[in-house]
């Protein structure tokens, strides 16, 4: 909400932003859920709603196992030619406004099982804005795309979106020659003047 | 047509006395999403059920026929993926058969030991998704934190979270680091005192138990009828557990108990798994006490064990050696086999057909859920509507595994 | 170990019997499909075997021999321990007779398995209550695990959106040769396949063999 001004002076205060603002913001953090849970990826879905990663966090640990209440739809895990119908059925109940988050390889490009029964990812039969890759992703991944889903509701973007993959937080050479300065000092990591 | 705006008889008035047919599934919360029954109802009592399967058909058995013998472990990874590695070491152990190889006694060991880690996530995650399926859900909550303990000791020696592909023909992909003997045993009194403590949560609930006791029961001579094996078999009293009937690896040496229920029922099927739990463990604390704390983890076999990668790097055999392997794959024998593990839902089996070269030419899984969903419809007929999800629940139906 | 049973099968029923093999420890017997039904009953009933676990039934595809399929029962006793490997041929090579007598009034837990034999092999188990296809949808034409079947033929239930067409996860050079589909790619034009012009994306999808990857093309001009 860049666009929000705060006014102080007065003994409330208040603030001005955009409508649109103001209600997409209402919208990214009030995600209802409806989790098309089918296969691997179902393991790593329970693992996030679970304490150590804490979906609700984000706003978005109301699971509704109706399409009609549900504003994003989880596809998690493979759907294939037989499940597509009942995939195609629950995107066309739920009400607008709606998002996909496709849960893992499987449901964004159809994985490894290119055969003669899985579908080559959910966006042949429905739209889908954030792909989370992995098999099965990480649930740190996971709450990557959420975070990034509502990035895009906030902007009001719905161009499709994948999950980057990202290099694990080890201090990197330059990082650990100032963690080092802060612990010995300055002068312990000096390179040395030439003589 | 409204009735009551007619001037009707008092006999009329009732409702159409056709029965009703209901979907239940494929995107039933309690369905596991792969699941449908077309159930024919009589007031609320189910009079006839159609259980459909095949929400989850990936073609496991087709794609195995295209890569060679190690390509298929991601493949067999995913076919129960609530405990991949039982089908791991049932993979390697059947590749193994055909080969005529031992792996050494230190793979033995860790293979059974990652193997019951694995049973004991999957008992865990089953009890807890029927738990929260009845409307339990903080003892869900509490069985996916024990199921992360374990998680992390599967992460630290395998890398991954839940799909490892860790076994290999011949051995391990990896010998086990050295802090994992201390890892699980600093994690087990942890799982068993969440599991203890979730026990004490649900069977002290009377509405929780109102649903499961003489809800679904079979007895054991239709149980043996429909081929079903495992947990689900030795609640009706059967004691047949392939790890004691048949013992493989090196679970002969090891004390442990089979539970058994009596009547079959849905408590029975989730106390059998409770209290394999608890064998598990058993069994963990003295395979690491046995458990060898060097050697060899791989066959000494040149043509079945990829050689140390600074060896390919640095020899012409390494590099021919690690090309053979990679790109032909492993020359299994021309024959057939089938090999028979104790998965985490009962006998899983590998039906696998060599033609000697290095593709499989079928592989066969005889999925242990296969055959105790087909016994489903039998358990529903007859029941209550709210009956089928404790029922569907304790049978650990796993979508992967049930449809290949 | 169950080498007993086996001779008991060959005592009873001599040239129905066509084979009898022991490999990897396993012990199996090819027997005559008219005597299917019968050698499976005699195997429950006769106190020497006492096969009262059904445990599998498959088939397996061999379309160069001349009964081209195999069904493949897997017994075990409970009371003896021992298992046993029961495989009877049939079908010619357009696989039109392929019938074999169900085995599921002996067994009951054998009705999923022979559905999912028919459905996957198409293998028609004479005398099965309900035999309909089980893990692939009714619309579906064909048995997918038949060798002549291609892998990634698919047929689709609902049409699939506009969209980059079906293809192979891996790029047209990497990956292995064997079993899957290599095509010819031509650099400069991504657009042609095997020397001719891939056709646009449509319904009606190619057997098999993926599309020109056109991001990687893109990238490597």
């Amino acid at each position: 909400m860049t666009e929000t001004r705060v006014f102080e002076g007065t003994e409330s205060g208040f603030a001005t932003t955009k409508f649109e603002a103001l209600l997409n913001w209402a919208k990214k953090y009030s995600l209802f859920q409806y989790p098309f849970v089918t296969a691997c990826c179902g393991m790593e879905f329970m693992s996030m709603a679970s304490p150590r990663f804490d979906m609700a966090r984000f706003g978005a640990e109301a699971p509704r196992f109706s399409p009609r209440q549900a504003d994003l739809l989880w596809v998690v895990g493979t759907i294939s030619q037989r499940q597509a119908p009942a995939l195609r059925r629950i995107y066309e109940q739920m009400a607008d406004p709606k998002w996909t988050l496709a849960f893992g390889t499987c449901a964004s490009c159809g994985g490894f099982y290119d055969n003669y029964t899985t579908l080559a990812g959910i966006d042949k039969v429905i739209p889908c804005d954030v792909y989370v890759p992995g098999c099965p992703p990480r649930p740190e991944a996971v709450l990557d795309g959420l975070l990034l889903l509502q990035d895009k509701i906030q902007r009001g973007d719905r161009t499709p979106a994948i999950v980057k993959p990202r290099t694990d937080p080890v201090p990197r050479a330059k990082e650990l020659v100032s963690t080092e300065r802060l612990r010995l000092g300055p002068r312990a990591v000096e390179p040395k003047s030439k003589p | 047509m409204e009735p009551l705006d007619q001037d009707l008889e008092e006999g009329e008035l009732e409702l159409p006395a056709e029965p009703m047919m209901l979907n239940m599934g494929p995107s039933h919360p309690a369905m596991h999403g792969t699941v449908r029954i077309v159930v024919e109802l009589s007031g609320e009592t189910i009079t006839k059920a159609d259980v459909q399967i095949g929400y989850l058909h990936r073609g496991f058995e087709k794609m195995c026929e295209r890569g060679t013998w190690t390509q298929c472990y991601p493949y067999v990874d995913r076919l129960n993926y609530v405990s991949p590695m039982l089908n791991n070491v049932g993979f390697s152990l059947a590749v193994e058969k055909m080969l005529g190889i031992t792996v050494p006694e230190r793979a033995q060991y860790y293979r059974v030991a990652l193997g019951e880690l694995a049973r004991i996530c999957d008992h865990l995650t089953c009890n807890g998704a029927m738990a929260m399926e009845l409307g339990a859900f903080t003892p869900f909550l509490w069985y996916v934190r024990a199921r992360e303990m374990i998680w992390d000791i599967f992460e630290e020696e395998t890398g991954a979270r839940v799909t490892h592909s860790f076994g290999r023909v011949g051995g391990m992909a990896k010998p086990p680091t050295a802090y994992f003997k201390d890892l699980v045993r600093a994690t087990l009194p942890r799982v068993a005192s969440v599991v203890a403590e979730s026990e004490g949560l649900l069977l002290k609930n009377r509405i929780f138990l109102d649903r499961l006791e003489s809800v679904g029961k079979i007895s054991s001579a239709d149980a043996l009828e429909l081929s079903w094996t495992g947990p689900c078999l030795r609640s009706t009293g059967v004691p047949y557990d392939i790890r004691r009937a048949h013992p493989y690896l090196v679970y002969d040496r090891f004390e442990f108990d089979v539970p058994v229920g009596t009547t079959g029922d849905n408590y029975d099927r989730f106390m059998c798994r409770q209290e394999e739990i608890r064998q598990s463990m058993r069994i963990l604390e003295q395979c690491l006490e046995q458990m060898p704390d060097d050697g060899p983890i791989d066959v000494d076999d040149p043509r079945i064990v990829m050689p140390p990668k600074n060896e390919v790097y640095n020899t012409i055999e390494g590099t021919i050696q690690h090309f053979k392997i990679v790109m032909e794959g492993i020359k299994v024998p021309a024959g057939e086999v089938y090999s028979y593990t104790e998965g985490g839902n009962g006998e899983l089996g590998f039906y696998l057909v060599s033609d000697g070269s290095g593709t499989p030419y079928r592989v066969r899984i005889r999925p242990p859920c296969f055959a105790i969903t087909q016994g489903l419809e039998r358990l529903i007929v007859g029941a209550m509507i709210p009956d089928v999800v404790p029922t569907f629940g304790s049978m650990n139906m796993i979508g992967g595994e049930c449809d290949h | 170990m169950s080498k007993a049973v086996l001779e008991a099968l060959k005592t009873r029923f001599g040239d129905a019997i066509w084979d009898t093999q022991s490999q990897f420890g396993d012990e199996t017997a090819i027997v005559d499909p008219d005597k299917w039904f019968e050698i499976a009953r005699f195997l429950k009933s006769d106190p020497r075997c006492a096969m009262n676990m059904f445990v599998d039934l498959c088939g397996v595809d061999y379309p160069d021999r001349d009964p081209r399929f195999e069904v493949v029962l897997h017994l075990r006793s409970l009371e003896k321990g021992h298992r046993i490997r029961l495989k009877t041929r049939v079908g010619d090579a357009e696989a039109d007779t392929a019938e074999v007598d169900s085995i599921t009034p002996i067994w009951g837990g054998a009705n999923w398995f022979e559905r999912e034999t028919y459905d996957l092999m198409g293998i028609v188990f004479r005398g099965h209550p309900d035999l309909r296809r089980i893990l692939m949808y009714p619309e579906f034409k064909g048995h997918p695990l038949r060798k002549d079947y291609p892998a990634n033929k698919i047929q689709p239930l609902v049409e699939l959106l506009e969209g980059p067409e079906k293809f192979a996860p891996f790029g047209p050079d990497e990956g292995m040769p064997f079993g899957r589909q290599t095509h010819e790619y031509n650099r400069d034009d991504p657009k042609m396949v095997d020397g001719r012009e891939h056709p646009n994306p449509s319904p009606e999808l190619p057997a098999r063999g993926p599309a020109p990857r056109k991001s990687l093309a893109v990238k490597e001009s």
